[in-house]
């Protein structure tokens, strides 16, 4: 018995497109914390909690938590990616729970990013 | 007077409750609630700036109002009529963050294999799908047959990642002509080189994307069953291929009759104990039966017999996830990238003396020093590029004259060096190049699985000697030694780890022999590297009498006051190099 089919595959895409795409979905951000092996040795599995209590203190639900793999730059991490409607993605670098609150404080809730911990906005340029 | 206080979600979450009983007690101790109310409307859209309050009649707007603000806004605003400037909504100023673009480490690369990276939750196959992940299984179970597939990957010009550059297609092809069933597809997740960590990020940050390259090619050559061999040293990479292997069960994209188009495969992870022989295809294809992992004589070739005497595929984890997009994207644009024979993009682990120790993703043909400079940002404490050494201990040492090199599988083998599966340790003019041969020397030692007499013995013999030269019983006619030695373990090797294993001391005698002669004839080490020689001594005319020496020795050996030249005890010093190491001034030979 198939369990999904081709068709199948494209709604999963538009379904999630959401998620990936902020504009056309219901978030309002999203947090993006890079865990692989680099950043969790220095330290992400602090600032994924730093941003799983805030959010849960204060019962948000239009912003995205998730996790993702190393972002590349192993020498400056814990580096997260904040991504606020409308605007360009910002990678942060060498994070910890502190600077971490205050990403939360004025970037996810006020929209300003902060420009002490941000190393560059905008995307990678990927295939095709 | 009204405060139109928006209570929308957005500014409710940044506080905009808290900012209304703040103006009303305000308000109340002045007793103006009779003259302004605050007033809660819904979200007016500017979510990002809030809270935002509008002062009505006059229409003036506040954003980023605070509780603290309130007395501010009651005196400022209703007593005196005055507008609270510093609370005014600004044109962003100009906006300081660069664009990733325009930074030298990501700007560079062009993300083929890494394409999913930093986007996706590795643990969520929707994320996966999202990104066209499954699309390119799709395409080739609906649209091709497996002889196009071959095809297609052939005409990619895509050659095997995990360092020999086999052209991927001849592989698949060869393997396909064997009709005798079952065959089997292999992921080499065996990444055993110092500095490497190409594939454990692939695996740990996309691992569908390997298993969607392994359904590939199981469909192309004729298998239903493939092997992840990933060592145990990767723990979550293994994690994440497991959760993504039970994914990808649940959906019907590995198991039987897949996207229901009659096609059944499977993949099962096999956790290696971390020898780097392991890595070799035959050995890695032993160990997978159970048996102790040696190479073996070939003919047969894998594609012909190789796990359970079956004909088999074995690829490395960076090939499989460039199939995705390959297919995708066509052969064509796939082999728009790159140089002539050296086609797509190639992933690197850069370490060592480079201030972006990272992992980076360039076309093939982008220049060593642009890899190096451009993109690891060059060589932290202002020293010196020295040499960088390329495909582990197979590989060799490109130095600074070569640095010009275009990164391709030919390029490196011509400087002599390799390809490799990617990993490039950088290293300054603080590093001594025949420490370094005797490190990899060391490693090949210990890593020799002891099958072929010239590895197992010739190692350690080549590897005694280098110690005699760092530890200064370096004689006359020992480089040429080492260089005859070397010749014949390369020539006289079976497997791939013998056959370049004296790689790393023939090129750095090849470039750096100059280091090699100052150890034997001077017993001097020129980077200052090898205790033994080193004379720990102070030069007079270079030391600035700053102390660094003194604060730092652990062992109390500097003697040294203000104003004057640091001295060395001999007698208390333990050649711990510390003193070397903090020097800003290289006043200690």
């Amino acid at each position: 018995m198939p369990k999904i089919s081709i068709e199948d595959l494209k709604k999963i895409k538009e379904r999630e497109r959401g998620k990936m795409v902020l504009r056309e979905g219901e978030y309002r951000a999203k947090i993006t914390v890079h865990m692989g092996t680099c950043g969790i040795a220095a330290g992400a599995r602090d600032v994924m909690t730093e941003f799983r209590d805030s959010i849960a203190a204060r019962g948000i639900t239009d912003v995205i938590l998730t996790n993702s793999g190393c972002a590349g730059l192993c020498a400056k991490e814990p580096m997260i990616t904040v991504e606020v409607k409308d605007q360009s993605p910002v990678k942060y670098v060498s994070l910890d729970r502190e600077k971490a609150k205050r990403i939360f404080e004025e970037h996810v809730m006020g929209g300003k990013p902060v420009e002490d911990y941000a190393l560059a906005r905008g995307s990678e340029t990927t295939a095709g | 007077m009204q405060f139109m206080l928006c209570a929308g979600t957005g500014c409710l979450a940044s506080g905009s409750m808290e900012v209304k009983e703040a103006m009303e007690r305000e308000l109340k101790k002045r007793n103006l609630q009779d003259e302004a109310q605050v007033i809660t409307t819904g979200c007016n859209g500017f979510c990002a700036r809030g809270p935002i309050m509008v002062v009505y009649p006059d229409g003036v707007f506040y954003n980023q109002v605070k509780p603290e603000h309130a007395p501010l806004i009651v005196e400022e605003h209703v007593l005196k009529g005055r507008v609270v400037e510093s609370l005014l909504f600004k044109e962003e100023a100009k906006q300081e963050i660069p664009l990733l673009k325009d930074i030298g480490f990501f700007g560079l690369q062009r993300l083929t294999v890494l394409r999913n990276r930093g986007l996706i939750d590795a643990e969520n196959i929707d994320d996966y799908i999202a990104r066209d992940g499954y699309a390119a299984l799709g395409k080739v179970l609906t649209e091709m047959t497996p002889e196009e597939v071959i095809e297609e990957v052939k005409k990619s010009g895509l050659r095997g990642r995990g360092g020999g550059g086999f052209p991927t297609g001849l592989k698949w092809e060869e393997c396909r002509r064997y009709e005798n069933f079952p065959k089997y597809t292999i992921c080499n997740g065996d990444e055993g080189d110092p500095g490497a960590f190409m594939d454990r990020s692939v695996m740990e940050g996309d691992p569908h994307s390997v298993l969607e390259g392994m359904a590939i090619s199981g469909y192309a050559i004729g298998a239903g069953k493939g092997y992840i061999y990933v060592r145990a040293e990767y723990p979550l990479a293994i994690q994440r291929l497991q959760k993504a292997i039970h994914d990808a069960r649940d959906y019907g994209l590995l198991g039987e009759n897949i996207l229901d188009k009659g096609f059944n495969f499977d993949i099962e992870i096999y956790p290696g104990a971390g020898a780097f022989v392991c890595g070799e295809s035959t050995a890695l294809m032993y160990s997978i039966e159970g048996k102790r992992g040696m190479p073996r004589i070939k003919p047969p070739r894998s594609a012909e017999a190789g796990l359970n005497n079956q004909p088999t595929n074995l690829n490395n984890v960076e090939t499989f996830a460039n199939l995705n997009p390959l297919i995708l994207h066509g052969s064509e644009w796939f082999a728009s990238i790159g140089t002539e024979g050296s086609k797509g993009t190639k992933v690197f682990a850069l370490t060592g003396a480079v201030k972006n120790v990272g992992l980076v993703e360039v076309p093939m043909g982008t220049k060593l020093k642009s890899l190096i400079f451009d993109i690891g940002g060059g060589i932290p404490k202002k020293r010196k590029f020295k040499a960088a050494q390329m495909g582990g201990p197979s590989g060799g040492c490109i130095p600074n004259e070569l640095v010009d090199v275009e990164i391709d599988y030919e390029s490196l083998l011509d400087a002599g060096a390799m390809m490799g599966s990617g990993g490039v340790v950088v290293m300054d003019d603080h590093t001594c190049m025949v420490d370094t041969a005797r490190f990899f020397t060391e490693f090949c030692v210990d890593e020799s699985c002891g099958k072929c007499t010239p590895c197992r013995e010739g190692l350690k013999v080549m590897f005694d000697r280098l110690t005699n030269i760092v530890e200064g019983r370096g004689e006359e006619g020992d480089v040429e030694f080492l260089q005859e030695w070397g010749k014949h373990i390369n020539s006289t090797s079976h497997c791939g780890l013998g056959k370049a294993a004296a790689n790393p001391v023939l090129s750095t005698i090849r470039y750096f022999r100059n280091e090699y002669d100052a150890h034997i004839r001077d017993k001097h080490c020129p980077a200052l590297v090898c205790p033994s020689l080193i004379d720990f001594v102070v030069m007079e005319d270079k030391c600035k009498m700053c102390g660094l020496c003194y604060r730092n020795c652990p062992s109390g050996a500097i003697i040294w006051e203000k104003k004057q030249v640091a001295r060395i005890d001999l007698g208390k010093c333990t050649k711990c190099r510390t003193c070397i190491t903090n020097c800003k001034f290289g006043a200690i030979r």
